[in-house]
């Protein structure tokens, strides 16, 4: 079964088109300061946040270490309690195993909590395919998923759809309910789509959840959410199956405590969610509630190959999304323009990771390395070094545009040479000069239509520093 | 006794567009008491190479300019962005028990941004400028940055602005988000390049600032030249050029 097919290489044109569409730079502007200043607000209220964040990041430097130790022990305890782990190379692996999980407990119908992981194996274009129907139960996932899309953000996922366009897709989906209902406010569309979920809750015979994290000590999913319906996607369905990539493994419980104290700080400025949930195992004798089957599918897709790579410490990445909430590109342009599942500065360093720099160089490129997503991430990871680290593969494997490559070329050999650059630069001034120079501005200046397309170009005062403090002297 | 040796790094875009800049720095730092110089081998930083991911040009320029600089006590640059290059990044190229590491190393711990060198280094609170401004006034002050995140540039220019008698520095909005210059992204990306900028005039506009003033001339010549084409009233101004009153020149991108 085919996977989401990458448009990162149409990155450009994806970013023209999303900067043309008017409602959806509309919802970018709408949501855009607030997650900023929620973050700003929960950060100042925790005097020891960045000595948690140092904490968080070595903790999963530890793991990532013996990631393979820690692996083994998370799945004996998961063994222990009942349940199952299956180990997918790749994301087809894992449509093979999730299918085969869902044929054998005869489902029709699948819930969902909000997993990327799912998203990242295109889960639910395959369940359709074979003939089952996946449900999104987090409300922003139902949304998207009436509207045919993927995320275009990974905690906010319809954050690109205005208020105006959730009640188009409500009306158009939900044609049970009345035509004359009132859905002119965010309480009436969330009413509706509550009412809407609750019945679907009670029809499927397998939940799928995510993982925010896997702990090792217990064998333990954990999930956060602000809705409610992870639990309700994971408890009242026969079967449960539990969708995380292998790097999702945290040690021990207080560990886990570590890393939530800084995610939905990081991610909704939140002190936490409104719910955080641990699963383990299937339903026990005497257990009110719960699954009579437990499963683990551990996606790896890629990420072995990372360690002991300049990309490793991408793994320490606990999905918060603050780093797309704070990159001035992310918001210029939203998430899907990036073509593939992982959006904003954390997707510019892990979709080359997992689709290639072949098809994924467009996205470290797209950044003015201006370093604000490496501020704010809770897990201290390197962000724009990284992006640099794949400018540096391209480079190599000569992906590098010929006409950079050739002007690099000669710019880097004239700037060996500062007598000659000397020369050259005099040279350009009374060039640019007989273009703009009284004016003080250049309106339009060949081959460098991408500056004076839409601003202009300061002329140049006169002649160079250099030359003026060598008559100086 | 005399001050401090001070080896001015130009910049490759002071040194080409706007050499005032340059001189107003050389007047910040001989009215401080340090002995400058501009070394001649200097061109280029190497920023674009590096950020290109041209890595072994990127160090060929690194070891021509630490081999150029490393004989002075200090290294300042009128911008965060090439001065982070030396300090921060130089280090970063070199691989570890290569000698030009230790050397990036040493240069790099003696490299600053000159608001930072002022203050942070020399302990200096208020510039001496000259009485030059006529009437009051206002500013707001855009943080560039590799200044800002890479090196921590941010509470210096505005110490120093607060000593300039007549000047009142309004705060735009979002000051520490990227004007959308970011080398070449401007010229790769310029869509999106462009609404950056955009956004970046309008917080500035809506401070009713007569004067935008920055630390690097890249992010300065991207705004002035948006604004520029908007239409938009104020000026845009290196920092030390009001710090060392020279206000007198046309600003950046105004006619002569």
């Amino acid at each position: 079964m085919t996977l989401h097919i990458p448009t990162t290489p149409a990155f450009k044109a994806n970013a023209r088109a999303a900067l043309d569409n008017a409602n959806l730079q509309s919802a970018l502007r709408g949501s855009r300061s607030n997650s900023v200043s929620k973050r700003a607000k929960a950060r100042a209220d925790l005097p020891e946040f960045d000595d948690l964040r140092d904490r968080a990041r070595d903790l999963k430097n530890a793991v990532l270490a013996n990631l393979d130790l820690y692996l083994e022990a998370y799945e004996a305890k998961v063994v222990e309690s009942g349940g199952v782990v299956h180990w997918a190379e790749t994301a087809e692996d894992a449509q093979r195993i999730v299918l085969e999980i869902c044929r054998a407990a005869g489902a029709k119908t699948v819930n969902k909590g909000k997993t990327m992981i799912s998203e990242e194996c295109a889960i639910n274009d395959h369940l359709i395919a074979n003939g089952i129907t996946p449900v999104e139960t987090d409300l922003g996932e139902y949304i998207i998923q009436l509207r045919g899309e993927i995320p275009s953000h990974i905690i906010a996922p319809a954050v690109h759809v205005t208020v105006r366009e959730v009640e188009t897709a409500f009306r158009k989906a939900h044609t049970h309910l009345p035509a004359d209902r009132d859905l002119s406010d965010l309480a009436a569309l969330m009413h509706e789509a509550r009412g809407v979920l609750r019945e679907k809750y009670f029809e499927a015979e397998v939940g799928i959840t995510g993982a925010n994290m896997l702990v090792a000590e217990t064998g333990q999913s954990v999930i956060v959410t602000n809705e409610g319906n992870g639990d309700l996607s994971q408890s009242l369905p026969r079967v449960h199956i539990v969708m995380a990539s292998l790097e999702k493994i945290v040690p021990t419980l207080e560990d886990a405590a570590t890393v939530l104290r800084v995610l939905a700080r990081s991610a909704t400025g939140q002190e936490s969610t409104v719910y955080t949930t641990f699963s383990k195992g299937p339903r026990r004798v005497g257990d009110p509630d719960g699954p009579e089957e437990y499963h683990v599918v551990l996606l790896d897709n890629g990420r072995t190959n990372m360690l002991g790579t300049d990309f490793q410490d991408m793994l320490r990445c606990i999905r918060c999304g603050a780093c797309m909430n704070h990159c001035p590109v992310y918001q210029a342009v939203g998430g899907h323009a990036y073509g593939w599942v992982y959006p904003g500065p954390m997707g510019a360093v892990l979709t080359p990771s997992l689709i290639g720099v072949e098809q994924g160089g467009q996205l470290p490129n797209a950044s003015t390395f201006c370093g604000r997503c490496e501020a704010v991430c809770p897990m201290r990871i390197p962000l724009p070094k990284m992006m640099r680290n794949w400018r540096e593969r391209e480079f190599e494997k000569k992906l590098t545009p010929g006409a950079t490559r050739a002007g690099l070329g000669v710019w880097a050999w004239v700037a060996q040479r500062p007598a000659l650059y000397r020369l050259a630069t005099r040279l350009a001034i009374a060039s640019l000069r007989l273009t703009g120079g009284k004016r003080g501005r250049i309106r339009s200046l060949p081959l460098a239509g991408g500056w004076t397309g839409q601003r202009d170009m300061p002329a140049p005062q006169g002649d160079t520093f250099m030359a003026q403090w060598a008559r100086r002297r | 006794m005399s001050g401090p040796s001070v080896a001015l790094f130009v910049t490759c875009l002071v040194d080409m567009f706007r050499p005032s800049v340059g001189f107003a720095t050389v007047k910040l730092l001989q009215d401080a008491g340090c002995t400058v110089t501009a070394p001649r081998a200097q061109t280029c930083c190497g920023q674009p190479a590096y950020n290109a991911g041209d890595r072994e040009t990127a160090k060929a320029i690194a070891r021509q300019v630490i081999a150029a600089f490393e004989g002075f006590d200090h290294v300042v640059a009128p911008s965060g962005s090439c001065a982070a290059t030396i300090a921060k990044d130089y280090p970063a190229m070199f691989d570890a028990g290569d000698p030009w590491q230790a050397r990036a190393a040493a240069l790099g711990a003696r490299t600053w941004e000159i608001t930072a060198f002022l203050t942070d280094v020399l302990g200096i609170e208020t510039v001496a400028q000259a009485a030059t401004q006529a009437a009051a006034v206002t500013a707001t002050y855009h943080d560039s940055c590799s200044g800002l995140r890479s090196l921590g540039v941010h509470a210096q220019p505005r110490r120093l602005l607060a000593s300039v008698e007549g000047l009142e520095l309004r705060e735009m909005v979002e000051s520490d988000v990227c004007c959308g210059f970011g080398g070449m992204f401007c010229v790769k990306y310029p869509d999106i390049s462009n609404v950056m900028v955009g956004d970046k005039t309008r917080n500035i506009a809506e401070t009713g600032a007569e004067l935008l003033l920055a630390g690097d001339l890249g992010c300065l010549m991207n705004m002035a030249g948006k604004a520029s084409r908007e239409g938009r009233a104020f000026k845009a101004r290196h920092v030390v050029e009001v710090l060392a009153g020279d206000l007198a020149g046309p600003a950046i991108g105004e006619a002569t």
